[in-house]
């Protein structure tokens, strides 16, 4: 067992968990950050992504302890002050959900996939989400909603702030 | 759907014997409530209970036990739904609230849907069959149609004058004579109103809707609607994208601890031994063992895993048969031998033949949501044990008596409620993992949660059954069918009657009454496997004939709406246009099942190594009056995309009692890259009743690839999955 900062959503919370405790359960069972899912504990599915220093995650493979002094993005941390990140309102719009339970760790891989290429073509969506299964089928309306979060964060361009994490 | 059909799927699902009488005290909900008014159903052998001012029969005693509530107005307006329906992706949560908005003539936002909870909502069979829209759908308008009558006799009262000349809008009561408005917040402010409907007697009626009395307030006809038929957004939508939702694994007690259940290595496997004591040493690690129910519990999921792990079990597990000899074993363990002197007449006076054998194979529904329960213990008011159980399962009454059963407890000693799940498919209808959370909740003398792993959602749920479909048509030469023969082992009876005309025809479920794995309820149920036998067969006798696959079913086809579909998706995708070449081929299937009508069309592409791929697919979809145009669309694209898995390569693999692929990186299940351009054409007959739309999406894609597959390459493909590790061969 170990004593671990974890600097998740821009907060320093300390927590104990032994030396190999996925990420994942971590921030469900420790930290109550429920909002990131467990679907197959393998790295198969990506309804545990999260962002480590901006990288989309498997947080079912991480252990906790390799992710202390990075930052850590949950799905609870992408709306600032009750307003919805581009990538959260074009998924709302789009309706690009249907049970929901893939929603949050498609929401984090896309986030990272806009961080590295503003305006993706299709090839590099499908390239980036292609580890994040959705059981009900979205998958078209994710891509849709993928390439409405790039326009509308273009369309913001020189309003944006400048993103609180950097690539690492 | 008749009675007898619902029976058969109710086996099918696994729960005939547990469809029982229905018994619920609403004394607790009732005094919940404390005001407002209420509108309940009562059986038809209970005596009626009036609707009343002043408390008749309100906030006591003299209710009887059949009363259930189904909606509750309080002083603030605010609307309260109780139905024992589930929301599971298929967005019922939303569209039931639209129709009650509708006929109680209220905003959507005044609606909050109670789902799944066994102690606040009528009883119900369970969450299945496309039957949500077409049985609760006008339940819950009659009872909103009733409170508004309630609300308008009420405002007439208050201000003396006929309620014939009172309207209701936007949530409240307008006298157009005097432009007076009464809220419906302050109507039932202070007040005590109820009524309560009679005659649905569970739980014959239960799963149809009450039987509407012609008494009942007239429905609002969908042409007048104005919030049902929209596309009104997923209630609480916002809640998805923050991640801020509990589903049934999100949920947390205090003091609550993980626990973990040991697995046999193989199916039908015995205990031979079971050394427990190195996980017994581990701090904090608690071992529950009874018989061959051996479980870990401890305040860490990790330390769970890992006690889990200490344990050193010896399993005898029986040789058994593989997915190899499925089909084999199948067949002899089924029985068969049925014939008709009219099917052979029919076939011999055709000029065209056909004889084919299909299959389908075991497949899982793997919702991404593994199977999941949080038990907790506690006590009655009477002081009596008290198990209360959250847990992921489309029949929570269904899991309450599994409960009831396992721990020998009486009906309100139990509470089971059901949060808005990580979906089903037809694949949560049973309640193992909420027992097994409960005793080791019991044990432990804490609250546990349990969540399956993945490999034991894999191997230890339930599959979609197998099957071999055997197929004997004839045809005359100018494309009339002459006679039809459809055989289908194990899979089931679902859409297996031909929609097309013949009258010389035999169509016959086989059952096989010791399947190799244990199988139950899948999306469409075994619609989707007679489908792919059906309508692959259909295209081959038209290519045998020289006849294009579309007008040869249009010649053998009267039933209008399924017409309308085919009609509608052949525009959209401009089926004839162009012709089927060596590395691009064109399908077509359709059918109907369920009240839904379906056709599609579908464009592949075959490479040098015979890889294939599903370029373009347009469905057309027809299921009555829509009652949410863009929940719909995502319904119908959704069964489309999880139909290319079973179309192309899933398939559970086993031998020996064990699963061989039950991991997601060996199971194969349609990903983005596996998505084609995808249309979806919906129909709107307004002039007919919803009907559900969850399932029958799911059929007339595999047919329509294997079409295309064949008008492509000439190879035809008569097993799903037809590409199982991409390359197909026949």
């Amino acid at each position: 067992m170990a004593d671990l900062t974890l600097n998740v959503n821009g907060t320093e919370l300390r927590v104990r968990a032994a030396d190999d405790a996925p990420l994942l359960w971590v921030l469900r069972n420790k930290l109550g950050l429920t909002g990131t899912k467990y679907g197959c504990g393998e790295g198969q599915c990506g309804a545990c992504t999260v962002l480590v220093n901006g990288q989309a995650t498997r947080s079912c493979l991480t252990p906790a302890p390799a992710t202390v002094g990075a930052k850590i993005t949950t799905i609870e941390g992408l709306e600032k002050a009750g307003v919805l990140s581009a990538v959260q309102k074009a998924f709302l719009e789009a309706d690009a959900m249907q049970c929901g339970y893939c929603t949050s760790g498609m929401i984090l891989a896309a986030t990272a996939l806009l961080r590295e290429h503003a305006h993706p073509s299709d090839e590099q969506i499908v390239e980036a989400m292609e580890g994040n299964i959705c059981r009900c089928g979205t998958y078209p309306r994710i891509v849709a909603a993928i390439r409405r979060a790039a326009e509308m964060q273009m369309a913001s361009e020189g309003r944006k702030e400048e993103p609180e994490y950097v690539h690492g | 759907m008749s009675m007898d059909e619902l029976m058969d799927e109710a086996a099918l699902h696994e729960i005939r014997d547990r469809i029982r009488a229905f018994e619920l005290d609403r004394r607790d909900f009732l005094r919940l409530c404390g005001g407002g008014l209420l509108v309940c159903l009562s059986g038809a052998q209970a005596p009626g209970q009036e609707s009343g001012r002043g408390g008749q029969g309100w906030g006591g005693h003299e209710l009887p036990r059949e009363v259930s509530a189904w909606i509750h107005i309080d002083a603030d307006g605010k609307v309260t739904v109780f139905t024992g329906k589930v929301e599971i992706g298929q967005n019922i949560r939303t569209s039931l609230a639209q129709s009650v908005a509708e006929e109680l003539r209220v905003g959507f936002d005044a609606i909050t849907m109670t789902m799944g909870d066994t102690e606040l909502t009528p009883w119900d069979m369970g969450t299945f069959g496309s039957r949500s829209t077409p049985t609760m759908g006008p339940q819950l308008r009659n009872m909103a149609a009733t409170a508004r009558e309630m609300l308008v006799e009420a405002a007439a009262q208050r201000w003396s004058v006929d309620a014939a000349t009172l309207v209701a809008e936007d949530g409240m009561v307008r006298n157009p004579k005097t432009g007076a408005t009464l809220g419906y917040g302050a109507i039932t402010r202070g007040e005590q109103l109820t009524r309560t409907l009679m005659g649905d007697p569970p739980p014959q009626h239960a799963n149809f809707g009450r039987v509407r009395d012609p008494a009942d307030p007239p429905l609002t006809p969908a042409i007048a609607w104005k919030i049902a038929g929209t596309a009104v957004p997923k209630a609480q939508g916002r809640d998805f994208v923050t991640g801020k939702h509990k589903y049934p694994s999100d949920i947390a007690r205090p003091g609550m601890l993980f626990g973990k259940m040991l697995r046999a290595t193989g199916f039908n496997a015995t205990l031979v031994a079971a050394d427990t004591a190195g996980a017994e040493k581990m701090p904090g690690v608690q071992v529950v063992r009874d018989g061959d129910f051996i479980g870990v519990v401890a305040d860490d999921v990790w330390a769970a895993e890992k006690a889990l792990a200490a344990i050193h079990a010896q399993w005898n597990v029986p040789e058994q048969i593989s997915n190899r000899e499925l089909f084999a074993a199948m067949r002899k363990g089924a029985a068969g031998g049925e014939a008709s002197a009219d099917v052979e007449q029919g076939l011999s006076g055709a000029d065209v033949k056909l004889a084919q054998e299909y299959t389908v194979a075991y497949i899982a529904h793997a919702p991404l949501e593994p199977r999941t329960a949080v038990a907790e213990w506690g006590q009655t008011d009477a002081g009596q044990a008290k198990l209360t159980v959250w847990t992921g399962t489309q029949r929570p009454f269904g899991v309450k008596d599994d409960l009831v059963r396992a721990f020998r407890l009486s009906e309100d000693q139990v509470r089971v409620m059901m949060p808005d799940m990580g979906s089903g498919y037809g694949g949560k209808h049973t309640g193992e993992c909420a027992v097994e959370a409960a005793r080791l909740a019991k044990a432990a003398g804490k609250p546990v949660k349990l969540i399956w792993t993945r490999e034991e959602e894999f191997t230890w749920a339930y599959f979609r059954p197998a099957g071999v479909m055997e197929i004997r048509g004839g045809a005359k030469r100018d494309g009339t069918l002459t006679a039809w023969e459809h055989h289908n082992y194990n899979s089931g009876p679902s859409a297996l009657e031909t929609p097309y005309n013949v009258t010389a025809k035999l169509e016959k479920f086989h059952e096989w009454p010791s399947p190799l794995l244990v199988q139950g309820s899948y999306r469409g149920l075994a619609a989707t496997a007679n489908h792919f036998a059906r309508e692959s067969a259909m295209d081959e006798l038209a290519h045998e004939l020289g006849m294009d696959p579309l007008e040869f079913r249009m010649k053998n086809l009267n039933n209008d709406r399924l017409r309308a579909v085919f009609t509608a998706a052949a525009e959209k995708f401009g089926w004839g246009r162009e012709k089927s070449t060596a590395d691009r081929g064109f399908g077509i299937a359709g059918g109907t099942e369920k009240g839904g009508y379906a056709a599609a069309c579908a464009e592949v592409e075959i490479d040098a190594a015979k890889k294939v791929r599903i370029r373009r697919v347009v469905q057309a979809w027809e299921s009555g009056a829509i009652v949410n145009p863009d929940g719909l669309r995502n319904q119908i694209m959704g069964a489309m995309v999880q139909a290319i898995g079973g179309a192309l390569f899933e398939q559970i693999e086993f031998a020996n009692g064990r699963v061989l692929n039950a991991h997601f990186a060996e199971y194969r299940v349609p990903r983005f890259r596996d998505t084609p351009e995808i249309e979806v054409v919906l129909i709107d007959r307004k002039d007919l009743p919803s009907a559900g739309a969850g399932e029958t999406g799911i059929v007339a894609l595999a047919p329509a690839v294997g079409n295309a597959i064949f008008a492509a390459t000439g190879t035809r493909l008569r097993a799903m999955p037809m590409a199982a590790g991409e390359i197909f061969s026949s």
